[in-house]
């Protein structure tokens, strides 16, 4: 094994959110893990009542987040934390955005992280600001601090029965000197009133009235709305344009040009119309004439790609884990089974496209950004302004989606480059189509799996041999080297226990851009694991859930080598735990109607467990999946019904890039352009879904994502029982089902 | 000349320089800046961009300001004045949201929908709404919402005993 392999993409967000200018132009990961601004925090804790409490002398409470809502209740279940430490009541609790403030705040929104990063510093912020208005309490009423004790929004003291309004404590207390945020003590568990409970989300109203303000709704006075016409093929240039017949259309103001950008923004550059409007702006870019460079990746084709990859896997590639021989185990083997997994490159499709509205003044800019990395959106606005980053005010919206694609800067870095070009407030706007094919795509990825049984139906051997488009490669300036990092996941240390175990990669190059996507590599990795497994269980002769409770063997914790700073290992008793209730929750022993087909599926991701059960057939040629029941131990879920929103969530966008439509690459460019050709799940598709959520009350993890990985594998182990017929590649052909 | 239109109670008269071919959606969103009504695909595929005309679901991205002239435009900021349409009660009871983009969408074409059928089947939902995509997935619990949203109009509607 070689340890220290993966940048991940919490590491990623930080190195992010610190790489100030140098971001702009010539960004790469570096191995060097920048300072963590965020972190310093508990060396000179920040002022909780200007960070994160504010409190009016009306008793008005208002929480600051400093995380992004992109759908995924932070908006909800940060604020929860916070009002808990403080024994807020509830009901009075109102939210706003932070300011972006690195130096404060821990910004980026990913990887499954917020609410799990979240849980120790904003427990410590709240419970800084309980001691200190407890304090402040004790020393108005002249008696001993430890008679006095938070309770619903002010502070009692015990023996006289009085009680003091926050409201009446807060200018006195935000004067007191600030606990240390690492010993400043927390609640006790047992306590919780809010943590633990389901909780309707604060956003829920504003979000069914139109009032939510969304990126794209942001108005300024005197904007002007941009669309930019940007080369179809990835890589390709503006050769020469003429602008003559967009000026004439009505309403349109101006025609500029915009550079590329290559590492850290990775913008397509392109030609900008700008309108008084969005749709006359559509119909000026229409009226463009340009001829394209299409540049080096023009002959580049899905086919040209699986071609790569099926020549890559006749050769070795590099080792990526290697316990025992694999290679001798398989060779020696009476029982063992070989299979080929496919996967194409797969879109974001956010329902609020992108789009980024910025105003640069000689002076200062503002921006308002939908964005999940509103500290990247601001060194990208102070790089192109040449302004210093206090002077870039970025206004973090709510975000019509997120996915992964909002971390990206590409939207931003080209708002501010047509903002700087015309010096008025600008929105920069995608339609669909921009946003279809020039997204950061899931890797496409090919996948070689060799498995052998031994003559007690254990597992003898385990080797996987991946090539793919490697996100690495894309982001880290020795990428190439790099490029299996964060492209297995869990797929390098599977819970099926083998004694000779080979993982090999070779990377498969590409021009088109790649990035994180809704649970990123596990999204592949758990269907080649889950699916590869039943087959070995169908070999076997086994039940599929007896199989993998038997080869995870006895309970044991697996260290995540791809990860080893911040992965917390695999403990196969929750694994077994979520498949054993995901099981009984299902009758997965009682029979099923004749046709219907059951699979199971249970997976570790985000260090979060998460196993489902499907019911499936083939109807009129199609997958119909009838029925999902989960099972998920994300720790301790802070807010439980919000945990199983982002669960029914995944297993939709999962269900998306397994049975419907794949991006293909021709000529250089995506061929798919918007919903007619990318189909989306929509309701008469969706499967009853019930999520049980383990109560635990171990440390929080991620939920956003782990929900994904296991749903296609499930789905067509299902159909697998339901018919015999194996799908080894997603999205569903009709012609693997015949 | 100049487009009049009925926009959520009100009469509206555009700026005489307003083309009569711009879609409804951009009307409503840039030039009058009423931003409930969302796009999303500008092709209607999506019904992230659903208002009513006339009472009816339409797509308002490709739909011709000049076609709506002299008729009714409800848009979700028209649809009550403090989310408290029994739709939108059902949708804020059942935590439908999550990024919330498609649901002015979503909340257009189901209260169309249960103004003509008040007390609808899983495939008049199925039917109705298979215009509107979510892309956070919230299919579940919009049906749910609807199905609450019927039996709340009805309770209402019956005669007090």
């Amino acid at each position: 094994m070689s340890p220290g392999l993966s940048v991940n993409r919490r590491e990623f967000l930080k190195t992010g959110a610190t790489g100030g200018a140098a971001l702009v132009i010539g960004f790469y990961l570096s191995d060097v893990r920048l300072a963590d601004q965020a972190r310093d925090q508990e060396k000179k804790p920040p002022n909780p009542f200007d960070a994160w409490v504010h409190i009016g002398k009306d008793n008005r409470v208002t929480l600051i987040l400093g995380k992004s809502e992109m759908g995924q209740g932070v908006y909800t279940a940060l604020p929860m934390i916070l009002a808990e430490e403080l024994s807020l009541d509830w009901r009075k609790v109102k939210v706003e955005q932070a300011p972006t403030n690195p130096a404060i705040y821990d910004h980026g929104t990913g990887g499954s992280g917020s609410v799990a990063g979240s849980w120790l510093p904003l427990r410590r912020a709240g419970s800084a600001a309980r001691e200190m208005l407890i304090t402040a309490a004790a020393q108005r009423w002249n008696v001993v601090r430890d008679t006095c004790k938070a309770q619903n929004g002010g502070v009692l003291h015990g023996a006289r029965k009085d009680f003091l309004t926050y409201g009446e404590l807060v200018e006195d207390a935000s004067k007191l000197p600030i606990p240390d945020f690492n010993t400043v003590p927390l609640k006790n568990s047992d306590d919780f009133a809010i943590v633990g409970k389901d909780t309707p989300r604060l956003d829920a109203r504003a979000k069914s009235s139109g009032a939510a303000k969304f990126g794209i709704d942001s108005r300024v006075p005197g904007m002007l709305y941009a669309v930019i016409a940007r080369c179809p093929v990835f890589g390709g240039k503006v050769a020469k344009f003429d602008a003559t017949k967009a000026k004439a259309v009505p309403d349109v103001r101006e025609v500029v040009q915009i550079e590329s950008v290559g590492p850290g923004a990775f913008t397509a550059g392109g030609v900008a119309v700008l309108a008084d409007n969005s749709w006359a702006a559509t119909r000026g870019r229409a009226a463009l004439e340009i001829t394209w460079d299409e540049g080096p990746n023009a002959n580049e084709s899905s086919d040209s790609l699986r071609h790569d990859c099926v020549e890559n896997a006749s050769k070795p590639g590099k080792v990526v884990r290697n316990d025992g021989d694999a290679d001798a185990a398989l060779a020696s083997s009476s029982k063992k089974i070989e299979a080929v997994y496919e996967f194409p490159f797969a879109p974001h499709a956010t329902m609020e496209p992108m789009n980024c509205t910025v105003h640069i003044r000689p002076d200062g800019a503002e921006a308002w950004v939908p964005t999940q990395g509103p500290q990247w959106a601001q060194s990208v606005i102070a790089g192109v302004s040449k302004l210093p980053p206090e002077k870039v005010v970025v206004h973090t919206t709510l975000m019509g989606g997120g996915f992964g694609r909002r971390y990206q800067a590409d939207f931003v870095m080209e708002a501010a480059q047509v903002a700087k070009a015309v010096g008025k407030p600008v929105m920069v706007l995608w339609t669909r189509e921009d946003d279809m094919q020039h997204d950061f795509y899931r890797p496409a990825s090919y996948h070689r799996m060799w498995g052998a049984l031994d003559a007690q139906g254990n597992l003898a051997a385990w080797k996987h041999f991946q090539s793919s488009t490697s996100i690495a490669a894309m982001w880290r300036q020795n990428g190439t080297e790099q490029a299996e990092n964060g492209e297995f996941g869990t797929a390098a240390f599977i819970p099926y226990k083998s004694a000779n175990y080979r993982v090999e990669y070779t990377l498969a190059k590409s021009g088109v851009p790649r990035a994180w996507w809704r649970s990123v590599e596990h999204s592949t990795s758990g269907f080649v694991v889950e699916s590869f497994v039943d087959e070995l269980a169908a070999a076997a002769g086994v039940d599929p859930l007896e199989f993998r409770l038997r080869l995870m063997g006895d309970d044991r914790k697996i260290e995540d080598f791809t990860n080893p700073k911040e992965g917390k290992p695999l403990d196969t008793a929750r694994l077994k735990g979520v498949l054993k209730l995901a099981a009984e929750k299902a009758g997965w022993s009682k029979p099923l109607p004749k046709g219907l087909g059951r699979g199971i599926a249970g997976y570790f991701s985000f260090d979060s467990y998460t196993a489902v059960v499907a019911e499936a057939n083939i109807m009129d040629g199609k997958v119909r999946v009838h029925r999902l029941v989960y099972a998920v131990d994300c720790g301790r879920p802070v807010n439980p019904d919000g945990v199983r929103a982002q669960v029914e969530s995944a297993a939709i966008y999962g269900l998306s890039a397994a049975l419907h439509d794949a991006i293909t690459i021709k000529g250089g460019r995506v061929e798919q352009s918007n919903f007619g050709d990318y189909e989306m799940p929509r309701m008469a598709e969706t499967p009853k879904t019930e999520v049980h959520v383990i109560m635990s009350k171990e440390e929080p993890t991620g939920i956003g994502e782990p929900g994904l990985p296991v749903v296609a594998p499930a789905v067509c182990n299902a159909i697998f029982a339901a018919t015999g017929k194996r799908i080894r590649r997603l999205p569903v052909r009709q012609e693997d089902l015949a | 000349m100049a487009i009049t239109f009925t926009l959520n109670g009100k009469s509206q008269t555009l700026p005489s320089d307003v083309s009569p071919e711009m879609p409804l959606l951009w009307v409503l969103r840039d030039v009058l800046n009423l931003t409930g009504t969302k796009f999303g695909c500008g092709m209607a595929f999506c019904g992230a961009c659903t208002v009513h005309l006339n009472g009816d679901a339409i797509r308002s991205c490709m739909t011709p300001v000049s076609s709506v002239a002299g008729k009714r435009v409800t848009t979700i900021e028209g649809l009550s004045p403090d989310a408290s349409h029994p739709v939108q009660r059902a949708w804020i009871e059942e935590d439908v949201p999550q990024c919330g983009y498609c649901q002015s969408g979503q909340i257009m074409s189901a209260t169309a929908m249960l103004a003509k059928k008040s007390n609808p089947t899983d495939a008049d939902i199925d039917e109705a709404m298979s215009g509107n995509i979510c892309r956070c997935g919230t299919y579940q619990r919009i049906r749910k919402a609807i199905h609450r949203a019927a039996a709340m109009s009805a309770a209402a509607k019956k005669p007090a005993a």
